[in-house]
Protein backbone atom coordinates (compact mmCIF):
# COMPACT_ATOMS: atom_id res chain seq x y z
CA UNK A 1 0.00 0.00 0.00
CA UNK A 2 1.06 3.28 -1.01
CA UNK A 3 1.90 5.94 1.75
CA UNK A 4 1.37 9.63 1.91
CA UNK A 5 1.86 12.48 4.29
CA UNK A 6 -1.12 11.01 6.03
CA UNK A 7 -0.88 7.54 5.69
CA UNK A 8 -1.76 4.66 3.58
CA UNK A 9 -4.11 4.72 0.44
CA UNK A 10 -6.68 2.63 1.45
CA UNK A 11 -9.56 1.50 -0.34
CA UNK A 12 -12.88 3.74 -0.97
CA UNK A 13 -15.88 2.43 0.11
CA UNK A 14 -17.42 2.14 -3.45
CA UNK A 15 -15.50 -0.42 -5.13
CA UNK A 16 -16.02 0.94 -8.84
CA UNK A 17 -14.11 3.96 -7.43
CA UNK A 18 -11.31 1.97 -7.39
CA UNK A 19 -11.36 0.24 -10.13
CA UNK A 20 -11.67 3.55 -11.69
CA UNK A 21 -8.46 4.69 -10.12
CA UNK A 22 -6.73 1.92 -11.16
CA UNK A 23 -7.72 2.02 -14.45
CA UNK A 24 -6.07 5.51 -14.56
CA UNK A 25 -3.12 4.43 -13.62
CA UNK A 26 -2.82 1.21 -15.66
CA UNK A 27 -3.66 3.48 -18.80
CA UNK A 28 0.18 5.53 -17.61
CA UNK A 29 1.65 2.15 -16.98
CA UNK A 30 0.69 1.05 -20.61
CA UNK A 31 1.72 4.52 -22.44
CA UNK A 32 5.11 4.50 -20.70
CA UNK A 33 5.95 1.23 -21.13
CA UNK A 34 5.32 1.88 -25.02
CA UNK A 35 7.17 4.95 -24.92
CA UNK A 36 9.78 3.47 -22.45
CA UNK A 37 10.83 0.92 -25.83
CA UNK A 38 10.04 4.00 -27.77
CA UNK A 39 13.14 5.39 -26.49
CA UNK A 40 15.35 1.65 -26.31
CA UNK A 41 14.54 1.55 -30.05
CA UNK A 42 15.75 5.25 -31.21
CA UNK A 43 18.61 4.38 -28.89
CA UNK A 44 19.48 1.37 -30.55
CA UNK A 45 18.75 3.22 -34.28
CA UNK A 46 20.94 5.09 -33.03
CA UNK A 47 23.71 3.71 -31.80
CA UNK A 48 23.85 0.91 -34.60
CA UNK A 49 22.32 3.13 -37.96
CA UNK A 50 19.30 0.69 -37.54
CA UNK A 51 16.97 1.87 -39.86
CA UNK A 52 14.46 -0.94 -39.19
CA UNK A 53 14.58 0.44 -35.55
CA UNK A 54 14.25 3.51 -36.03
CA UNK A 55 10.57 2.54 -38.59
CA UNK A 56 9.42 1.19 -36.18
CA UNK A 57 9.45 3.91 -33.54
CA UNK A 58 7.85 6.19 -36.46
CA UNK A 59 5.19 3.10 -36.94
CA UNK A 60 4.09 2.97 -33.70
CA UNK A 61 4.22 6.25 -32.54
CA UNK A 62 -0.18 6.32 -33.04
CA UNK A 63 0.07 3.64 -30.00
CA UNK A 64 0.79 6.07 -27.88
CA UNK A 65 -1.17 9.25 -28.62
CA UNK A 66 -3.89 6.94 -28.66
CA UNK A 67 -3.75 5.98 -25.22
CA UNK A 68 -2.98 9.59 -24.27
CA UNK A 69 -6.70 10.38 -25.57
CA UNK A 70 -8.08 7.24 -23.83
CA UNK A 71 -6.43 8.59 -20.43
CA UNK A 72 -7.93 12.01 -20.99
CA UNK A 73 -11.06 10.57 -21.73
CA UNK A 74 -10.96 8.43 -18.33
CA UNK A 75 -10.21 10.99 -16.43
CA UNK A 76 -12.56 13.52 -17.35
CA UNK A 77 -15.33 10.92 -16.70
CA UNK A 78 -13.53 10.23 -13.38
CA UNK A 79 -13.66 13.56 -12.60
CA UNK A 80 -17.18 14.34 -13.34
CA UNK A 81 -18.49 11.55 -11.25
CA UNK A 82 -16.49 10.86 -8.18
CA UNK A 83 -15.97 14.69 -7.68
CA UNK A 84 -11.93 13.93 -6.58
CA UNK A 85 -10.82 15.37 -3.35
CA UNK A 86 -7.18 15.31 -2.09
CA UNK A 87 -4.90 11.93 -3.06
CA UNK A 88 -7.62 10.79 -5.37
CA UNK A 89 -7.69 14.48 -6.97
CA UNK A 90 -3.95 14.67 -7.06
CA UNK A 91 -3.68 11.20 -9.06
CA UNK A 92 -5.86 12.30 -11.27
CA UNK A 93 -4.74 15.62 -12.10
CA UNK A 94 -0.85 14.65 -12.21
CA UNK A 95 -2.58 11.31 -14.70
CA UNK A 96 -3.33 13.95 -16.92
CA UNK A 97 -0.08 16.22 -17.05
CA UNK A 98 1.73 13.10 -17.06
CA UNK A 99 0.41 11.26 -20.05
CA UNK A 100 1.34 14.95 -21.62
CA UNK A 101 5.00 13.97 -20.62
CA UNK A 102 5.21 11.05 -21.65
CA UNK A 103 3.50 12.06 -25.54
CA UNK A 104 6.19 14.32 -26.05
CA UNK A 105 9.03 11.52 -24.72
CA UNK A 106 7.27 9.87 -28.00
CA UNK A 107 7.42 12.50 -30.10
CA UNK A 108 11.04 12.95 -29.31
CA UNK A 109 11.84 9.21 -29.94
CA UNK A 110 10.01 10.10 -33.84
CA UNK A 111 12.03 12.74 -34.14
CA UNK A 112 15.33 10.95 -33.34
CA UNK A 113 14.51 7.96 -35.46
CA UNK A 114 13.49 10.34 -38.21
CA UNK A 115 17.01 11.85 -38.46
CA UNK A 116 18.71 8.89 -38.00
CA UNK A 117 16.58 7.33 -40.73
CA UNK A 118 18.52 10.94 -42.97
CA UNK A 119 21.99 10.39 -41.32
CA UNK A 120 22.34 6.84 -43.30
CA UNK A 121 22.47 8.96 -46.53
CA UNK A 122 24.90 10.70 -45.69
CA UNK A 123 28.72 11.43 -45.12
CA UNK A 124 29.53 9.38 -42.16
CA UNK A 125 31.26 10.73 -39.51
CA UNK A 126 32.89 8.04 -36.90
CA UNK A 127 30.33 7.35 -33.71
CA UNK A 128 30.17 9.11 -30.71
CA UNK A 129 30.16 7.65 -27.81
CA UNK A 130 29.33 10.45 -25.13
CA UNK A 131 25.88 10.55 -27.37
CA UNK A 132 25.27 6.66 -27.38
CA UNK A 133 25.97 6.82 -23.57
CA UNK A 134 23.81 9.86 -23.08
CA UNK A 135 21.04 7.73 -24.90
CA UNK A 136 21.47 4.83 -22.81
CA UNK A 137 21.11 7.29 -19.17
CA UNK A 138 18.03 8.86 -20.84
CA UNK A 139 16.49 4.92 -21.61
CA UNK A 140 17.53 4.59 -18.11
CA UNK A 141 15.52 7.44 -16.91
CA UNK A 142 12.44 6.75 -18.97
CA UNK A 143 12.58 3.43 -17.11
CA UNK A 144 13.06 4.03 -13.63
CA UNK A 145 10.73 6.75 -13.65
CA UNK A 146 7.83 4.42 -14.47
CA UNK A 147 9.28 2.11 -11.89
CA UNK A 148 8.83 5.32 -9.63
CA UNK A 149 5.25 6.48 -10.74
CA UNK A 150 4.10 2.28 -10.36
CA UNK A 151 5.55 2.03 -6.76
CA UNK A 152 4.09 5.59 -6.35
CA UNK A 153 7.70 6.12 -4.67
CA UNK A 154 8.59 9.54 -4.46
CA UNK A 155 12.48 8.99 -3.10
CA UNK A 156 12.86 6.92 -6.66
CA UNK A 157 11.28 9.56 -8.27
CA UNK A 158 13.96 12.35 -6.70
CA UNK A 159 16.55 9.85 -7.93
CA UNK A 160 15.88 10.19 -11.16
CA UNK A 161 15.20 13.80 -10.95
CA UNK A 162 18.85 14.29 -9.59
CA UNK A 163 20.31 12.36 -12.55
CA UNK A 164 19.35 14.57 -15.15
CA UNK A 165 22.19 16.84 -14.67
CA UNK A 166 24.34 14.16 -15.71
CA UNK A 167 21.98 14.27 -18.87
CA UNK A 168 22.37 18.04 -18.91
CA UNK A 169 26.15 17.26 -18.84
CA UNK A 170 26.70 14.81 -21.47
CA UNK A 171 24.39 17.09 -23.94
CA UNK A 172 27.15 20.25 -23.42
CA UNK A 173 29.91 18.02 -23.80
CA UNK A 174 28.26 16.19 -26.61
CA UNK A 175 27.58 19.87 -28.82
CA UNK A 176 31.00 20.40 -28.02
CA UNK A 177 31.98 17.86 -29.94
CA UNK A 178 29.99 18.25 -32.73
CA UNK A 179 31.07 21.80 -32.80
CA UNK A 180 34.96 20.98 -33.78
CA UNK A 181 34.04 17.62 -36.46
CA UNK A 182 32.20 20.57 -37.92
CA UNK A 183 34.84 22.88 -38.10
CA UNK A 184 37.58 20.32 -39.40
CA UNK A 185 35.18 19.90 -41.94
CA UNK A 186 31.93 21.50 -43.66
CA UNK A 187 31.14 18.52 -45.06
CA UNK A 188 30.16 17.66 -41.91
CA UNK A 189 28.17 20.36 -41.17
CA UNK A 190 24.78 18.84 -42.24
CA UNK A 191 25.27 15.26 -39.93
CA UNK A 192 26.44 17.09 -37.28
CA UNK A 193 23.36 19.09 -37.01
CA UNK A 194 21.07 16.07 -37.18
CA UNK A 195 23.28 14.77 -34.35
CA UNK A 196 22.97 18.04 -32.42
CA UNK A 197 19.16 17.78 -32.75
CA UNK A 198 19.37 14.32 -32.05
CA UNK A 199 21.31 15.31 -28.63
CA UNK A 200 18.64 18.18 -28.06
CA UNK A 201 15.76 15.58 -28.65
CA UNK A 202 17.64 13.42 -25.87
CA UNK A 203 18.21 15.58 -23.66
CA UNK A 204 14.44 17.02 -23.68
CA UNK A 205 13.46 13.33 -22.91
CA UNK A 206 15.59 13.36 -19.85
CA UNK A 207 13.85 17.09 -19.10
CA UNK A 208 10.46 14.82 -19.45
CA UNK A 209 11.68 12.49 -16.79
CA UNK A 210 12.35 15.16 -14.37
CA UNK A 211 9.03 16.52 -15.06
CA UNK A 212 7.35 13.35 -14.03
CA UNK A 213 9.33 12.77 -11.36
CA UNK A 214 8.19 16.41 -9.80
CA UNK A 215 4.64 15.46 -10.63
CA UNK A 216 5.22 11.84 -8.83
CA UNK A 217 7.04 13.72 -5.56
CA UNK A 218 3.54 16.25 -5.73
CA UNK A 219 1.24 13.24 -6.32
CA UNK A 220 2.38 11.75 -3.24
CA UNK A 221 3.43 14.47 -1.12
CA UNK A 222 1.08 16.99 -2.44
CA UNK A 223 3.32 19.83 -2.48
CA UNK A 224 6.28 20.77 -4.48
CA UNK A 225 9.72 19.75 -4.77
CA UNK A 226 12.44 21.20 -3.29
CA UNK A 227 14.59 22.12 -6.52
CA UNK A 228 17.84 22.85 -5.10
CA UNK A 229 19.66 19.99 -7.05
CA UNK A 230 22.84 22.36 -7.97
CA UNK A 231 23.42 23.21 -4.70
CA UNK A 232 23.53 18.98 -3.78
CA UNK A 233 26.49 18.81 -6.00
CA UNK B 1 19.33 23.42 -17.68
CA UNK B 2 16.91 23.58 -14.61
CA UNK B 3 17.57 26.75 -12.62
CA UNK B 4 18.16 26.33 -8.97
CA UNK B 5 15.02 27.69 -7.46
CA UNK B 6 15.36 27.62 -4.09
CA UNK B 7 12.10 27.54 -2.60
CA UNK B 8 12.65 27.21 1.11
CA UNK B 9 14.45 30.59 1.19
CA UNK B 10 11.86 32.12 -0.24
CA UNK B 11 10.17 35.01 2.47
CA UNK B 12 7.62 33.46 4.57
CA UNK B 13 4.43 35.72 3.96
CA UNK B 14 2.40 34.18 7.44
CA UNK B 15 1.52 37.10 9.81
CA UNK B 16 3.02 36.79 12.67
CA UNK B 17 0.29 35.80 15.71
CA UNK B 18 0.70 39.51 17.20
CA UNK B 19 -0.67 41.24 14.42
CA UNK B 20 -3.50 38.63 13.39
CA UNK B 21 -6.69 39.95 14.34
CA UNK B 22 -8.21 38.54 17.19
CA UNK B 23 -10.86 35.85 16.03
CA UNK B 24 -14.73 36.71 16.42
CA UNK B 25 -15.43 33.21 18.22
CA UNK B 26 -13.04 31.19 20.14
CA UNK B 27 -13.52 27.72 21.54
CA UNK B 28 -10.97 26.04 23.66
CA UNK B 29 -11.16 22.71 25.66
CA UNK B 30 -14.86 22.71 25.13
CA UNK B 31 -16.43 18.83 26.78
CA UNK B 32 -19.88 18.51 26.24
CA UNK B 33 -21.49 15.16 28.01
CA UNK B 34 -25.33 14.07 26.72
CA UNK B 35 -26.18 12.87 30.51
CA UNK B 36 -23.64 9.57 30.51
CA UNK B 37 -22.48 9.89 27.40
CA UNK B 38 -19.27 12.45 25.77
CA UNK B 39 -20.06 13.97 22.59
CA UNK B 40 -17.31 16.57 22.74
CA UNK B 41 -14.16 16.34 23.47
CA UNK B 42 -11.46 19.23 24.05
CA UNK B 43 -12.31 20.82 20.80
CA UNK B 44 -10.08 23.78 19.90
CA UNK B 45 -11.45 25.85 17.31
CA UNK B 46 -11.23 29.43 16.76
CA UNK B 47 -13.69 31.47 13.76
CA UNK B 48 -12.15 34.74 12.00
CA UNK B 49 -14.56 37.77 11.41
CA UNK B 50 -16.47 37.69 8.14
CA UNK B 51 -14.60 34.38 7.15
CA UNK B 52 -16.60 30.96 6.68
CA UNK B 53 -16.17 28.19 8.84
CA UNK B 54 -16.82 24.38 7.45
CA UNK B 55 -17.87 22.09 9.89
CA UNK B 56 -17.54 18.40 8.49
CA UNK B 57 -17.38 14.65 10.04
CA UNK B 58 -19.48 11.74 9.64
CA UNK B 59 -22.78 11.64 11.29
CA UNK B 60 -22.09 11.64 15.06
CA UNK B 61 -19.30 13.07 15.13
CA UNK B 62 -20.10 16.10 16.90
CA UNK B 63 -20.03 19.05 14.91
CA UNK B 64 -23.58 19.67 14.98
CA UNK B 65 -23.20 19.26 18.63
CA UNK B 66 -20.73 22.07 18.48
CA UNK B 67 -22.35 24.24 16.42
CA UNK B 68 -25.06 24.28 18.84
CA UNK B 69 -22.62 25.35 21.81
CA UNK B 70 -21.78 27.83 20.11
CA UNK B 71 -25.05 30.42 20.65
CA UNK B 72 -25.94 28.06 23.93
CA UNK B 73 -28.78 25.95 21.84
CA UNK B 74 -27.60 22.99 23.91
CA UNK B 75 -28.66 24.63 27.00
CA UNK B 76 -32.78 23.51 25.89
CA UNK B 77 -31.61 19.66 25.99
CA UNK B 78 -32.03 17.90 29.25
CA UNK B 79 -29.04 16.27 30.80
CA UNK B 80 -26.69 18.52 28.49
CA UNK B 81 -23.60 19.49 30.59
CA UNK B 82 -20.89 21.48 28.57
CA UNK B 83 -17.57 22.67 30.12
CA UNK B 84 -14.81 24.72 28.58
CA UNK B 85 -14.52 28.11 27.49
CA UNK B 86 -16.04 29.80 24.52
CA UNK B 87 -15.72 33.61 23.27
CA UNK B 88 -17.56 35.55 21.30
CA UNK B 89 -15.69 39.00 21.09
CA UNK B 90 -13.60 37.99 23.54
CA UNK B 91 -15.95 37.80 25.80
CA UNK B 92 -17.28 34.64 27.63
CA UNK B 93 -20.70 33.34 26.32
CA UNK B 94 -21.17 30.77 29.32
CA UNK B 95 -21.03 33.63 31.76
CA UNK B 96 -23.81 34.46 34.59
CA UNK B 97 -23.81 37.69 33.19
CA UNK B 98 -24.83 36.78 30.10
CA UNK B 99 -28.34 36.88 28.61
CA UNK B 100 -29.10 33.74 26.64
CA UNK B 101 -31.62 35.57 24.40
CA UNK B 102 -29.41 38.41 23.22
CA UNK B 103 -26.24 36.02 22.75
CA UNK B 104 -28.90 34.68 20.21
CA UNK B 105 -29.65 37.82 18.75
CA UNK B 106 -25.41 38.05 17.93
CA UNK B 107 -25.36 34.37 17.28
CA UNK B 108 -28.53 33.61 14.71
CA UNK B 109 -28.89 30.56 13.34
CA UNK B 110 -30.41 28.81 10.45
CA UNK B 111 -31.38 24.89 10.55
CA UNK B 112 -31.75 21.76 8.03
CA UNK B 113 -35.20 22.20 7.09
CA UNK B 114 -36.35 25.38 6.05
CA UNK B 115 -38.71 26.40 9.45
CA UNK B 116 -40.47 30.10 8.64
CA UNK B 117 -43.22 30.48 11.53
CA UNK B 118 -47.13 30.19 10.48
CA UNK B 119 -47.39 34.14 9.36
CA UNK B 120 -46.30 36.08 6.70
CA UNK B 121 -43.78 36.64 5.03
CA UNK B 122 -43.14 40.28 6.58
CA UNK B 123 -43.82 38.88 10.06
CA UNK B 124 -41.27 36.56 9.33
CA UNK B 125 -38.77 38.91 8.99
CA UNK B 126 -40.12 41.58 11.54
CA UNK B 127 -40.87 39.15 14.50
CA UNK B 128 -37.11 39.25 15.56
CA UNK B 129 -36.64 43.45 14.98
CA UNK B 130 -39.90 43.50 17.08
CA UNK B 131 -39.09 41.38 20.45
CA UNK B 132 -35.98 43.26 20.57
CA UNK B 133 -37.02 46.37 19.85
CA UNK B 134 -34.81 46.87 17.21
CA UNK B 135 -37.61 49.44 15.35
CA UNK B 136 -39.41 52.35 16.83
CA UNK B 137 -42.40 52.39 13.54
CA UNK B 138 -43.67 50.83 10.26
CA UNK B 139 -41.33 52.34 8.59
CA UNK B 140 -38.62 51.89 10.34
CA UNK B 141 -40.22 48.18 10.63
CA UNK B 142 -40.58 48.28 6.71
CA UNK B 143 -36.95 49.11 5.78
CA UNK B 144 -35.65 46.29 8.26
CA UNK B 145 -37.71 43.37 6.20
CA UNK B 146 -36.58 45.04 2.66
CA UNK B 147 -32.84 45.38 3.83
CA UNK B 148 -33.02 41.62 5.10
CA UNK B 149 -34.96 40.30 2.16
CA UNK B 150 -32.76 42.09 -0.05
CA UNK B 151 -29.87 40.41 1.88
CA UNK B 152 -31.15 36.98 1.23
CA UNK B 153 -31.77 37.34 -1.98
CA UNK B 154 -35.67 36.97 -2.27
CA UNK B 155 -36.67 40.84 -2.24
CA UNK B 156 -37.21 40.50 -6.18
CA UNK B 157 -39.27 37.12 -5.42
CA UNK B 158 -41.57 38.08 -3.01
CA UNK B 159 -41.70 42.29 -3.05
CA UNK B 160 -45.65 42.20 -4.20
CA UNK B 161 -46.56 38.91 -1.74
CA UNK B 162 -45.33 40.14 1.60
CA UNK B 163 -48.63 39.68 3.35
CA UNK B 164 -48.61 35.75 2.27
CA UNK B 165 -47.81 32.82 4.39
CA UNK B 166 -44.43 32.19 4.82
CA UNK B 167 -44.90 28.55 4.16
CA UNK B 168 -46.49 29.32 0.80
CA UNK B 169 -42.52 29.68 -0.84
CA UNK B 170 -40.75 26.86 -2.00
CA UNK B 171 -38.72 25.07 0.30
CA UNK B 172 -35.37 27.23 -1.70
CA UNK B 173 -37.19 30.64 -1.12
CA UNK B 174 -38.41 29.01 2.79
CA UNK B 175 -34.63 29.04 3.77
CA UNK B 176 -33.56 32.58 2.21
CA UNK B 177 -36.90 33.65 4.15
CA UNK B 178 -35.29 31.74 7.24
CA UNK B 179 -31.87 33.91 6.89
CA UNK B 180 -33.75 36.89 5.87
CA UNK B 181 -35.40 35.86 9.23
CA UNK B 182 -31.70 35.40 10.92
CA UNK B 183 -30.19 38.99 9.41
CA UNK B 184 -33.13 40.99 10.39
CA UNK B 185 -31.82 41.17 14.07
CA UNK B 186 -28.57 42.20 12.55
CA UNK B 187 -26.34 39.32 14.29
CA UNK B 188 -22.54 39.11 14.36
CA UNK B 189 -22.42 35.15 13.73
CA UNK B 190 -24.89 33.00 11.76
CA UNK B 191 -24.93 29.71 12.79
CA UNK B 192 -26.26 27.19 9.60
CA UNK B 193 -26.76 23.64 10.06
CA UNK B 194 -27.21 21.61 7.09
CA UNK B 195 -28.53 24.62 5.75
CA UNK B 196 -28.54 23.22 2.00
CA UNK B 197 -29.73 19.48 2.19
CA UNK B 198 -33.38 19.69 1.66
CA UNK B 199 -32.90 21.76 -1.05
CA UNK B 200 -32.34 21.34 -5.00
CA UNK B 201 -28.85 22.12 -7.03
CA UNK B 202 -30.37 25.44 -7.71
CA UNK B 203 -31.83 26.31 -4.96
CA UNK B 204 -28.39 24.95 -2.99
CA UNK B 205 -26.45 27.39 -5.36
CA UNK B 206 -28.34 30.25 -4.72
CA UNK B 207 -28.18 29.98 -0.93
CA UNK B 208 -24.13 29.66 -2.08
CA UNK B 209 -23.92 32.30 -3.57
CA UNK B 210 -25.56 33.97 -0.64
CA UNK B 211 -23.20 32.58 2.21
CA UNK B 212 -20.57 34.54 0.30
CA UNK B 213 -22.53 37.33 0.27
CA UNK B 214 -23.52 37.39 3.64
CA UNK B 215 -19.68 36.77 4.46
CA UNK B 216 -19.15 40.66 3.79
CA UNK B 217 -20.83 41.61 6.98
CA UNK B 218 -21.14 39.01 8.35
CA UNK B 219 -19.47 35.57 10.49
CA UNK B 220 -20.56 32.76 9.26
CA UNK B 221 -20.55 28.63 10.34
CA UNK B 222 -21.41 26.10 8.68
CA UNK B 223 -22.03 22.57 9.13
CA UNK B 224 -22.72 20.81 5.96
CA UNK B 225 -22.67 16.82 4.69
CA UNK B 226 -21.79 17.99 1.21
CA UNK B 227 -17.78 18.09 1.40
CA UNK B 228 -17.83 19.93 -2.29
CA UNK B 229 -20.23 22.55 -0.57
CA UNK B 230 -17.83 22.82 1.97
CA UNK B 231 -14.94 23.24 -0.24
CA UNK B 232 -17.30 25.91 -1.90
CA UNK B 233 -18.05 28.12 0.63
CA UNK B 234 -15.62 28.07 3.39
CA UNK B 235 -12.38 29.03 3.77
CA UNK B 236 -11.28 26.82 6.55
CA UNK B 237 -12.59 23.85 7.07
CA UNK B 238 -12.92 21.66 10.38
CA UNK B 239 -12.81 18.20 10.39
CA UNK B 240 -14.87 15.83 13.52
CA UNK B 241 -14.45 12.41 14.57
CA UNK B 242 -16.00 10.76 17.48
CA UNK B 243 -16.37 14.10 19.38
CA UNK B 244 -13.11 15.17 18.64
CA UNK B 245 -11.42 18.03 16.14
CA UNK B 246 -9.18 15.99 14.08
CA UNK B 247 -8.17 18.10 11.57
CA UNK B 248 -8.40 22.50 11.31
CA UNK B 249 -7.16 24.25 8.41
CA UNK B 250 -7.31 26.17 5.13
CA UNK B 251 -10.48 24.53 3.16
CA UNK B 252 -7.49 24.46 -0.20
CA UNK B 253 -5.04 22.48 2.10
CA UNK B 254 -7.53 20.01 3.42
CA UNK B 255 -9.66 19.19 0.28
CA UNK B 256 -6.73 18.80 -1.91
CA UNK B 257 -3.21 17.31 0.63
CA UNK B 258 -5.37 16.78 4.14
CA UNK B 259 -2.42 16.22 7.04
CA UNK B 260 -4.00 13.22 8.78
CA UNK B 261 -5.03 9.98 7.46
CA UNK B 262 -8.37 9.99 8.92
CA UNK B 263 -9.07 13.25 7.43
CA UNK B 264 -8.00 11.62 4.34
CA UNK B 265 -9.99 8.56 4.71
CA UNK B 266 -13.21 10.74 4.85
CA UNK B 267 -12.67 12.86 2.08
CA UNK B 268 -11.96 10.61 -0.36
CA UNK B 269 -14.39 8.32 0.41
CA UNK B 270 -12.57 5.17 1.82
CA UNK B 271 -13.76 6.01 5.75
CA UNK B 272 -15.41 2.38 7.29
Amino acid sequence: MSMTESGPIKKHLVRSYDDDMEQITRLITEMGAIVEQQVAFATQALAEGDEHAARTVIDRDPQVDALEERLDQTAIRVLAIRQPMAIDLRIIAMALKISNDLERMGDYAVNIAKRVIRLQSQTRIRPIPTMVMMSEMCQEMVKDILDAYIARDPDKAMAVWKRDQEVDNAHNSVFRELLTYMLEDPRKITPCIDLIFIAKNLERIGDHATNIAEKIHYMIHGDEINRSRDDEK
Amino acid sequence: MATAIKVNELPKTEVPAAQRPAPKMSARKVNLWYGQKQALFDVDLDVAKNSVVALIGPSGCGKSTFLRCLNRMNDTIDGCRTQGDIRLDDRDIYDRSVDVVQLRRQVGMVFQKPNPFPKSIYENVAYGPRIHGLAANKAEFDEIVETSLKGAGLWNEVADRLSQPGNSLSGGQQQRLCIARAIAVAPDVILMDEPCSALDPIATAKIEELIDELRQHFTICIVTHNMQQAARVSQKTAFFHLGKLIEFGDTDQIFTNPKQQMTQDYITGRFG
